[in-house]
């Protein structure tokens, strides 16, 4: 008998084309694309190469197209315009399937990949976005690779790579109702440190990531990054098989029976041996809030400002012993690769129908699917009457290249995964939250537990 | 790019987790890279920003050192504005792999050394022996460290890494046959 494997060393083990000096030549399955990988095609002009396995590669552009509307022609300066047509440029050149703007597939490079069935279980994915993490929801091990990777992968569909260690992290308790995936998500990082899973990959286990829905898992192995992990996986279930089959890319026919025979043997064995455990409760749960520039300045919603490093206290403008709750936000952002699935959309557009915004604020679907599905719901109406601004699909705010940014010293009440200094824009002050703070938060005017 | 030792001011930076954002902000990601991305590092940090100015080629940093986005940005603007180096305690996993693939070593060494070396007088000298795997400070302490085997080679003879993958064709299409015929599910429609 071999020894018992987990879920990442049985996708690691099939993928590895050869080992040299510590380090795996792997073998990529899955690569997407988006409108920031132009080095990397930059780089493969310049060496005369090609893409090695087109159909394995998958583009659509995010990061700069605009979300007022599906024309490049309304990117807020010609430089950003350029970025999306040479994204096209070259998805034409090297015969890549792409999900262009105007296509309702388009959207966020990791809302597309599962919404698509692109990503599967087993499978290694990569993509030039940190934020690549997400995909891991689906039993699959994936991660963000740089432009020179990038170019790597295109070239040879592989990539070297050390093994990372191993990081089994159990939730285990009851979910408070009113406290989302994120909020687990956020717990996590504070617990474990913004640099906390630096080089692991890990596997989220327990009776809460069991209950959760697909969605609510994709946004939890997307914030792995920002504990610093490689990579964040879920074992594939029945809520995995049912959430991918009939997607367009997913396997179909006989080709679908035997891919799950296959994933049914995915998940850990139950003597596993992982480099790390960690378990939280998430019984005690509150919604969580950022208060700093760090992901991992995370606090319940009940909680008070830390005396934490003052340059993070001076930039957001706060000061220690003073409450989260009742502080003035002047912009809410709804949406990212974290929160802009059809049951984040649900969860901010219940709360939205209670009232009217008082501040500015948007609501960015992660697809072009995303958005006709809220809409054939009636939550764009639901947003509209609420005086929320109703977009296209894109990264929009959460990173901010597109245009979409804030003004200097505003407060933004942000879905996204990152509150790094100028991260929506230069002198801005991002706190981070689930759909449904963040839409109570607009309401409010300020930032309030959505529970009361 | 080759790398083998080197002997060069060094300046030291205090902050934790100092992320990709705050290295290149994202708005100049789209300069080709042509345009030197040099003049970005650390753009808009202001007040506590790095002191860039005399000509330092090593960086120390403190801990978790270029999380967040995998930007290969950041470590352009760092071999752009003349760094070969950068020490810290711990780094982020892609911007450590973005470094390796740009020509700056990136080196591990523990807090306390960190600590002390971000603490002296800002261009004093420090040597990074890639092929000894040794830091030797200003007074002649060596600090021991360790880059992956795979890497110390590729940056000691400056292999291209892309080259040496594109050699293992063989391999690589062996590997793939086998792999379609265990997982025909697999290989995309």
């Amino acid at each position: 008998m071999s020894a018992p494997r987990s879920l990442f060393d049985k996708i690691w083990d099939r993928h590895v084309v050869l080992r040299r000096d510590g380090q795996c030549l792997l073998y990529v399955d899955r690569h997407i694309v988006h409108d920031g990988s132009f080095h990397a095609f930059a780089n493969l002009s310049r060496r005369g190469l090609k893409v090695r396995r087109p159909a394995q590669t998958f583009g659509t552009p995010d990061h700069y197209v605009p979300t007022a509307s599906r024309s490049s022609a309304d990117a807020p300066t010609p430089e950003i315009r350029r970025m999306v047509e040479t994204f096209s440029g070259n998805m034409r050149a090297h015969g890549i399937r792409a999900f262009e703007l105007g296509d309702d597939r388009q959207g966020i490079v990791h809302v597309v990949g599962p919404e698509q069935g692109i990503t599967l279980p087993g499978l290694l994915v990569v993509c030039g976005d940190s934020h690549t993490s997400t995909h891991g929801a689906l039993g699959a091990f994936a991660f963000g690779i740089g432009q020179s990777e990038n170019a790597h992968v295109l070239a040879t569909q592989t990539l070297w790579q050390a093994r990372p260690r191993t990081l089994r992290v159990s939730v285990e308790g009851r979910r408070p109702d009113g406290v989302a995936a994120k909020d687990v998500a956020l717990a996590l990082i504070a617990k474990l440190g913004a640099g906390g899973a630096a080089g692991h990959a890990i596997e989220y286990a327990g009776a809460v990531v069991r209950a959760m829905s697909i969605e609510e898992r994709l946004t939890l192995c997307n914030m792995s990054i920002e504990a610093g992990a490689r990579a964040g996986m879920v074992a594939p279930d029945d809520a995995t098989f049912q959430y991918l089959h009939g997607r367009p890319f997913a396997p179909k026919g006989a080709h679908w029976d035997q891919a799950l025979a296959a994933w049914k043997t995915l998940p850990s064995d139950a003597e596993a041996a992982f480099n790390r455990e960690v378990t939280l409760d998430a019984t005690g749960l509150e919604p969580m809030v950022t208060w700093g520039t760090s992901p991992e300045h995370a606090l319940p919603v009940s909680g008070v400002i830390p005396n934490g490093p003052t340059r993070a206290l001076e930039y957001m403008g706060l000061v220690p012993g003073e409450p989260l709750q009742g502080l003035s936000v002047d912009r809410v952002f709804i949406g990212s690769c974290t929160n802009s699935r059809i049951e984040d959309l649900r969860a901010a557009a219940a709360v939205a129908r209670r009232g009217k915004a008082k501040v500015p604020a948007m609501v960015v679907p992660g697809s072009g699917l995303v958005k006709k599905q809220a809409e054939a719901e009636g939550l764009d109406r639901i947003f509209r009457e609420a005086g929320f601004e109703w977009r296209h699909a894109g990264c929009s705010m959460c990173v901010g290249i597109n245009g979409e940014t804030g003004r200097p010293a505003e407060r933004i009440a942000s879905t996204s995964n990152r509150n790094f200094e100028g991260r929506q824009g230069q002198g801005v002050r991002t706190h981070l939250m689930s759909p449904a703070m963040a839409a109570a938060a607009a309401l409010a005017g300020r930032i309030v537990d959505v529970r009361r | 790019m080759k790398f083998t030792t080197l002997t060069a001011p060094a300046v030291g930076y205090e902050p934790v987790n100092v992320d990709t954002d705050q290295i290149l902000p994202a708005r100049f990601l789209k300069m080709p890279r042509g345009a030197g991305y040099g003049q970005f590092l650390f753009h808009d940090l202001g007040a506590g920003k790095p002191d860039l100015a005399r000509g330092a080629k090593i960086f120390v940093a403190n801990r978790n050192f270029g999380c967040g986005s995998s930007r290969e940005g950041a470590a352009f603007a760092f071999y752009d504005a003349g760094f070969r180096s950068i020490l810290a305690p711990s780094f982020g996993d892609i911007f450590y792999m973005n470094c390796l693939k740009n020509g700056i070593v990136p080196v591990r060494l523990p807090d306390k050394v960190c600590a002390r070396l971000r603490a002296l007088p800002a261009g004093a000298a420090l040597t990074v022996d890639l092929e000894k795997q040794e830091v030797v400070a200003p007074e002649g302490t060596r600090h021991a460290f360790q880059v992956d085997a795979f890497y110390r080679e590729m940056l000691l003879k400056g292999v291209d890494e892309l080259g040496l993958t594109l050699s293992l064709e063989s391999e690589i299409g062996a590997f793939e046959r086998r792999y379609a015929e265990a997982f025909p599910w697999a290989s995309g429609s």
